[in-house]
């Protein structure tokens, strides 16, 4: 029993040297420093720029955030200040179904109603031209997928706060939302931010859904309405044929490599807190 | 009104917005995915394997990924049960509640949970390599396994980490051994055991990411662990990327079984939580 549960421990060890090791041949020819800011990508004459990828995941993640986290953060609120029992009972099995659909499921959603939506209606008023495969749509996508993630986490955030304070407050005359504002939601600050980085994390990851609506190009997004091509996509989208030049498996390693290291630290700092604030 | 009525009233209406919005995303994307998949659904397209000239729109069906799906999910299920049981025991039972291995052992896990299947299959990929294998029925077993390890052993360790251990100390009272005693903490977290099974097995079948790289994909029925072998998910997503409106509605015929599957495991789940949370002490 020892065993299997130090070598589970090990897994998180051998994972990140494997893919170091994986992709290490890549650093002889480039810099670190090169690999990240450069916005070329052109594996056939060995040139390796991650920078557009990179900002794609910025790109999507944060546009996912943007959305989700007001949405999360109400929803929280309403469940565990507002609502009485029988609403609870009713809502959960909605967010249950969130949270259990695939994400090649969100893929089809997206490409269904979302890419054709952004295209035929939204771009328009913006834009002269837009295939629907966009940022945007990456963006909405995700958001969906983390709102359950974020929902719950605020919610059992939310009850770790003595009820005591809240009946201070409102013994002094403040109404329910002041007290949410200035008690419930201020004590819960660290707990916020920490499990806005575990969603973050999660939406980092995320590869079929995006691969399906994002378009796929490896460009700069310049624009919302602009496609891009987020870090896991572009390992997915590559697999089959990195085994034919050199350099290019190790160049896909380090592109899983930079998705585990800062996927890894952004859990590690966020379970950390969250563990803190259920102690306490 | 004093302005703190109305900004209450505000929030209010805007806290219902958003349970409505999240509410609606739910019921849309159900909807979405059965109205579509409803019209393009045939008995044929769940009972039969790929034919020839399947993907650009001749006869067939995904009954390949269908079986494939459900052997890496039952196989990969199994195995998982197997390794985190025993884990779960050693962190509940074996350790004290305030040991250090059992918080780093538990940091851990979250943080495997955390690790987008891609990266596993990426590393499982380039391991397999490594060994000289080829994409297999078994490469994806494996990496599933994986993938579901540390969702298994943190669902079930929430619910044994209420265990009273009262009743632990009572058991050992009576003369019974460690090994013995797990047999009362095993009456007592089999819900736990349930819910955390389902919860794996929902993930499990809807992951692509992973099995992308290691079981690869196949028209046939795999007969043993070294063939690859074809899964629901990454069916859909490769019909779903042909220009062919046939392909495409199969697309959504596949995408429409995966969600009927996937809802009725967690509405299992919600059941048995709510069923046998009752007998606990």
């Amino acid at each position: 029993m020892f065993l299997l549960t130090g070598a589970s421990l090990l897994l998180v060890l051998i994972m990140g040297i494997g893919l170091y090791m994986k992709s290490a041949p890549i650093f002889e020819d480039h810099s670190l420093w090169d690999l990240l800011s450069a916005s070329e990508w052109k594996p056939f004459k060995n040139r390796f720029g991650f920078f557009p990828f990179i900002m794609g995941t910025v790109w999507v993640t944060g546009i996912a955030l943007a959305l989700a986290l007001p949405l999360s953060l109400l929803t929280a609120v309403f469940l565990t200040e507002y609502s009485r029992a029988w609403v609870k009972r009713w809502f959960y099995p909605a967010l249950d179904i969130l949270a259990a659909l695939p994400s090649v499921i969100y893929g089809v959603w997206g490409s269904l109603l979302i890419v054709p939506w952004i295209s035929e209606r939204m771009a328009p008023h913006f834009v002269e031209f837009s295939s629907g495969y966009t940022v945007l749509a990456g963006g909405i996508v995700l958001s969906v997928m983390i709102l359950p993630l974020l929902v719950s986490l605020f919610v059992e955030i939310f009850s770790t706060v003595p009820q005591e304070l809240r009946d201070a407050s409102q013994a002094l005359g403040a109404t329910r939302w002041q007290t949410t504002k200035k008690v419930v939601i201020r004590r819960s600050l660290p707990g916020i931010f920490a499990a806005v980085v575990l969603a973050v994390s999660r939406a980092l990851g995320e590869t079929i859904a995006v691969l399906m609506v994002c378009g796929n190009l490896s460009q700069i997004p310049h624009s919302v309405f602009d496609a891009c091509y987020p870090i896991p996509a572009l390992i997915a989208n590559n697999y089959g044929e990195m085994l034919s030049l050199p350099l290019y498996e190790a160049a896909l390693m380090f592109a899983a490599m930079i998705l585990f290291v800062v996927v890894l630290l952004f859990n590690l700092l966020s379970r950390v807190i969250l563990y803190r604030l259920k102690k306490s | 009104m004093k302005s703190k009525y109305i900004e209450e009233i505000i929030v209010k209406i805007l806290m219902a917005l958003s349970l409505l919005a999240v509410v609606g995303f739910a019921a849309g994307i159900v909807y979405t995915v059965f109205h579509r998949g409803w019209s393009c659904i045939t008995w044929e397209m769940v009972s039969s394997l790929p034919g020839g000239g399947f993907y650009i729109g001749k006869e067939g069906g995904f009954l390949n990924a269908i079986v494939g799906s459900v052997y890496i999910v039952a196989a990969s299920t199994f195995l998982g049960l197997l390794v985190s049981i025993p884990v779960v025991f050693y962190l509940n039972v074996f350790l004290k509640s305030d040991s250090k291995f059992a918080y780093v052992a538990r940091l851990a896990y979250d943080v495997l949970f955390g690790i987008p299947s891609i990266v596993y299959g990426a590393f499982a990929f380039s391991l397999m390599i490594w060994l000289g294998l080829r994409t297999s029925l078994l490469g994806g077993i494996l990496v599933t396994t994986l993938l579901i390890i540390p969702i298994l052993i943190r669902s079930m360790d929430e619910v044994a980490k209420t265990f009273p251990r009262d009743l632990l100390d009572a058991s050992y009272s009576l003369g019974a051994t460690r090994l013995e005693t797990m047999g009362v903490v095993l009456r007592q977290i089999m819900p736990g055991i349930a819910t955390a099974t389902l919860l794996s097995v929902g993930r499990a079948i809807g992951d692509a990411a992973g099995v992308m790289f290691t079981a690869g994909f196949s028209d046939s029925i795999p007969t043993s662990f070294s063939q690859p072998a074809a899964t629901l998910p990454l069916s859909i997503f490769f019909q779903l990327s042909a220009p062919q409106a046939e392909v495409q509605n199969r697309a959504y015929a596949a995408a429409l079984v995966l969600t009927a599957i996937v809802l009725v495991i967690s509405l299992a789940g919600r059941f048995i939580m709510h069923r046998f949370s009752k007998n606990k002490i």
